[in-house]
């Protein structure tokens, strides 16, 4: 939290010194003094900052291309004509994420992706019960697809 | 050059409002459906908002658009979630191209969607019929 401080005060410093209070600047700012704290991490960085920004951005731009990815998918099957021949199906993810923030955030993300949509979780939080629209290549194919993916990134965040 | 862009980014925003819509009636059931209209309906008003940010390129409508698309993306998923538990709850039928539901099984043997409200209603109603006897 203090090198967040840290990093909007270098950006409130740079947009001081480029001298245009625009939100340009100060986003340019903001890049240059993550910059700058990811030079001199070892010496001050103690609750990682700089890897967890970084991974809260991988995460970001990995949901934004699952989310293209699989719209793509389901708007070619919705716009196909005929019958459907895609085989759907409610599947338990065991879940590694322990506290309500990790879940909530792997449930949304989860339901925000086309194609799966969380339903219920477990009364004792260890599993994750999801709508999947393809469980085509079997039940084990989506699980991994789900605990490789969104859920191995949402932990990194979290407990980086 | 900004609105040859801009353009295109609303014409695939629209597309997939479009999409959304079509799958809203054509797909077999209501969980199915779900995904459509949360899904393509979020991708497609994110893209459409984009458009308009690219087309004025302003701080104020920047920063408008960026809110916007934090909150339907916060407010979004809660819904379907909510929508599609309940009706699952209820019990709604799936379509016959449903092979796995292991949903079913857990709330069968109680491990899962024993809601603390419907509990407290059956232990009430419980009691009741003791009293009676």
């Amino acid at each position: 939290m203090t090198l967040f401080l840290l990093n909007i005060i270098l950006a409130l410093i740079w947009t001081f010194v480029s001298g245009s209070f625009t939100l340009g600047t100060f986003v340019i700012g903001l890049i240059l003094g993550y910059l700058v704290i990811a030079l001199v991490s070892p010496a001050i960085d103690r609750e990682n900052y700089v890897g967890r920004v970084w991974k809260t951005f991988t995460l970001v731009g990995f949901f934004i291309k699952e989310l293209f990815k699989s719209s793509f998918r389901v708007a070619l099957d919705v716009m196909k004509p005929g019958q459907f021949t895609m085989q759907s199906g409610v599947i338990a993810i065991p879940l590694d994420a322990e506290t309500d923030l990790e879940i909530t955030l792997l449930a949304n993300l989860i339901s925000l992706t086309p194609g799966t949509l969380s339903l219920d979780v477990s009364d004792d939080c260890k599993h994750l019960y999801i709508h999947a629209m393809y469980v085509d290549e079997g039940v084990e194919a989506v699980r991994n697809e789900i605990k490789s993916g969104m859920e191995r990134r949402i932990l990194e965040v979290t407990r980086a | 050059m900004f609105e040859i862009i801009s353009g295109i980014i609303l014409l695939v925003g629209a597309f997939f409002v479009l999409v959304a819509a079509v799958g809203l009636i054509r797909l077999p059931d209501l969980l199915m459906r779900m995904h459509a209209t949360t899904k393509a309906g979020t991708l497609g008003a994110g893209l459409i908002l984009l458009a308009v940010a690219f087309t004025y390129g302003d701080v104020a409508v920047i920063a408008m658009v960026v809110a916007t698309i934090i909150f339907i993306v916060l407010t979004a998923p809660v819904a379907a979630h909510m929508i599609g538990r309940s009706a699952y709850y209820v019990g709604i039928d799936l379509w016959q191209g449903t092979i796995v539901d292991e949903l079913k099984k857990a709330y069968k043997e109680g491990k899962a969607g024993s809601d603390p409200q419907v509990k407290v209603e059956a232990e009430a109603e419980s009691v009741s019929d003791d009293q009676k006897v």
